[in-house]
């Protein structure tokens, strides 16, 4: 597979494209996947001779031919704004492949910056209802048992563009780009409920985190909670970055973003939620009768088109479909798309490895004939949840819950081969 | 101290091994961190819940309130919760179920409770937690008045505000899946 000079599988610029088939004489589509960036070797007599390279550093960084970054954002429809008001950063989806997030790359969010904590003066306090209550140092953290997780975590807000209209000048970026895929390496919540004493009564547990906004969540401690939630510190094999919740960060697999509180700074367990603005005023989901569903914690069954996607152009004849799909339930079962706006549908091939909870990988080859379509994917998981369409998924929560967004997410196709962000 | 993945205190190394009756024995609470004072757990334990359990002693009245919020919040939420550059928190009251709702202190917020305990903990923003206890009571007091939800002569402490009821209290659905939470172990 050929990768344009950002780094974009599978779709090129529409000049370079055309220079290259005029000069090949090769059918366009196929050249289309093939051709390289703007100074392309044109015979191999053209690619450069061969020299001694950089000398070797501490870390290494991306190649200067690379163009990859966030993007950060404000609130719905407010883009483009300066760094100190925005309040996520999305992940480039469209410049990446396979399923892990580089660490940099894993979409932001926070409530009052991302404070950069010295871990020698952090500490977690455990407490409660609980027999014997801790102070923890990272360091004690990093001595106990650990475990390592594949996971995604997801805004609660991913997806909140499409609420109401589409803007067709959207990339997917812009649409989807408040989910990311790391491993997280820590300590299970369970080997210190064991430690702490956790009373049999007490059912949830207040996670805070040691930003300014002490952001603080209540986490209901069911089965699955207790079994899958870790006290991380590692990401992708290192340190946690500071805007990961350096030090240390809860991971609840599966469940919205914003109860894997970072910065972690205390656990308090009691038998009742503690109603805090997060879980209230903010993160709940305004139904069209004026109610409003409350601890919606799971992040349901999704998926999104990456390539092609909105901003890109194709070409007519061979092009592949690749994207990305996940499920706070479980494994992705069968990802299906459809190239004819959802008239008929084509199962995807699934790169393994696919695992719970993680994003998992889908392509499928394409033929487009270069007449104007929509494309669309839609994601089955282990537990049979499948996502819905667009016009199901609002006719059930109305357009006002602003979070839990993931109706399937169609990309339109004009006969110049651009890409663009539509409803359905 | 650097980040070094295997490090780790010597006291605590010896202290093990004294212990230990065999290498293989399971850690105990004690193996890892300390425990804390209670003066230490009060120190941070700042949490408010609807019941009240959480609330300091101390009280504050609306026309202190707004004294204190021209002084830390107007610049942020507007003159009287507002037309500001941050969160609205006065009035939508009825629009939660129109095309265009407004989420405010006094549209949307469950519990007053709930207010005390997050302008305690986050407000104002760039100096969280340097309001009085009295002064917080006084600034939700104010909030609350603009919302119509108390008198313009009142006055809040840890008995009253948790009695407060708030206009949409009965307006949340809990998820099914975690609206009732058994223990699990």
């Amino acid at each position: 597979m050929a990768m344009t000079g950002d780094g974009m599988p599978g779709v090129t610029d529409r000049r370079s494209l055309s220079r290259r088939a005029l000069l090949s004489g090769v059918a366009a589509g196929v050249a289309g996947s093939m051709a390289a960036g703007p100074a392309a070797a044109e015979t191999l007599a053209d690619v450069p001779p061969r020299e001694p390279g950089a000398d070797l550093g501490s870390t290494s960084p991306r190649s200067k031919y690379v163009s990859i970054g966030r993007v950060p954002e404000a609130g719905p429809t407010v883009r483009n704004v300066d760094p100190a008001n925005a309040i996520n950063s999305k992940t480039p989806l469209d410049k990446l492949v396979g399923q892990i997030t580089p660490a940099d790359l894993h979409y932001e969010r926070s409530h009052s910056g991302a404070p950069d904590l010295n871990p020698a003066e952090h500490r977690l306090l455990v407490h409660g209802m609980v027999g014997k209550p801790l102070v923890l140092s990272v360091d004690d953290l990093k001595a106990m048992p650990s475990v390592s997780r594949i996971a995604f975590i997801e805004c609660t807000g991913n997806g909140w563009e499409n609420w109401k209209k589409a803007d067709e000048t959207l990339s997917v970026q812009n649409t989807h780009g408040l989910v990311s895929t790391n491993e997280w390496t820590g300590v299970r919540l369970k080997y210190l409920i064991e430690l702490v004493g956790k009373q049999a009564r007490s059912t949830w547990m207040l996670a805070e985190g040691g930003d300014a906004a002490g952001v603080a969540r209540s986490i209901p401690l069911t089965e699955e909670i207790l079994e899958e939630a870790i006290i991380a510190y590692g990401q992708n094999g290192e340190p946690l970055r500071p805007a990961h919740g350096f030090p240390m960060r809860l991971l609840v697999p599966g469940m919205e973003g914003n109860v894997n509180i970072k910065w972690l700074r205390r656990l308090k367990f009691g038998d009742q939620p503690w109603m805090t603005r997060w879980e209230t005023a903010r993160y709940t989901q305004l139904l069209a009768n004026g109610k409003a569903r409350q601890f919606q914690l799971r992040m349901e069954t999704n998926s999104v088109i990456t390539s092609p996607s909105g901003t890109m152009t194709i070409c007519p004849g061979y092009n592949r479909i690749t994207g990305l799909a996940w499920s706070g339930h479980g494994r992705i079962a069968k990802v299906e798309i459809s190239t004819d706006g959802a008239k008929s549908w084509n199962a995807a091939q699934l790169n393994a490895p696919v695992l719970p909870k993680a994003q998992t990988r889908f392509q499928m080859d394409w033929v487009w004939d270069g007449k104007p379509t929509k494309i669309v994917s839609r994601s089955v998981d282990e537990t049979g949840s499948v996502q819905p369409d667009r016009d199901a998924f609002i006719a059930l929560t109305g357009n006002n819950a602003l979070f839990h967004y993931n109706a399937q997410q169609t990309w339109s196709i004009d006969a110049m081969g651009a890409v663009r962000n539509v409803l359905s | 101290m650097p980040w070094e993945p295997f490090a780790m205190s010597c006291h605590r190394v010896l202290l093990a091994i004294a212990l230990a009756s065999s290498a293989i024995a399971p850690a105990g609470a004690y193996d890892f961190g300390r425990q804390p004072s209670a003066a230490e757990i009060k120190l941070w334990d700042i949490d408010v819940r609807p019941d009240g359990v959480g609330l300091p002693v101390g009280s504050g009245s609306v026309a202190h309130g707004k004294t204190v919020y021209e002084a830390n919040c107007s610049a942020c939420h507007g003159e009287r919760g507002v037309g500001g550059i941050k969160e609205r928190l006065v009035g939508g009251q009825g629009s939660l179920a129109t095309s265009m709702p407004i989420k405010t202190v006094g549209s949307y917020w469950p519990y007053a409770t709930t207010l005390y305990d997050y302008i305690r903990r986050a407000m104002p923003y760039q100096a969280p937690g340097t309001l009085s206890d009295d002064d917080t009571y006084a600034v939700a007091a104010y909030i609350l008045s603009l919302n119509g939800i108390l008198p313009a002569d009142a006055k809040l402490d840890q008995a009253t505000l948790p009695k407060i009821r708030m206009p949409n209290r009965d307006g949340f659905v809990p998820d099914r899946e975690f609206s009732d939470v058994r223990p699990a172990r």
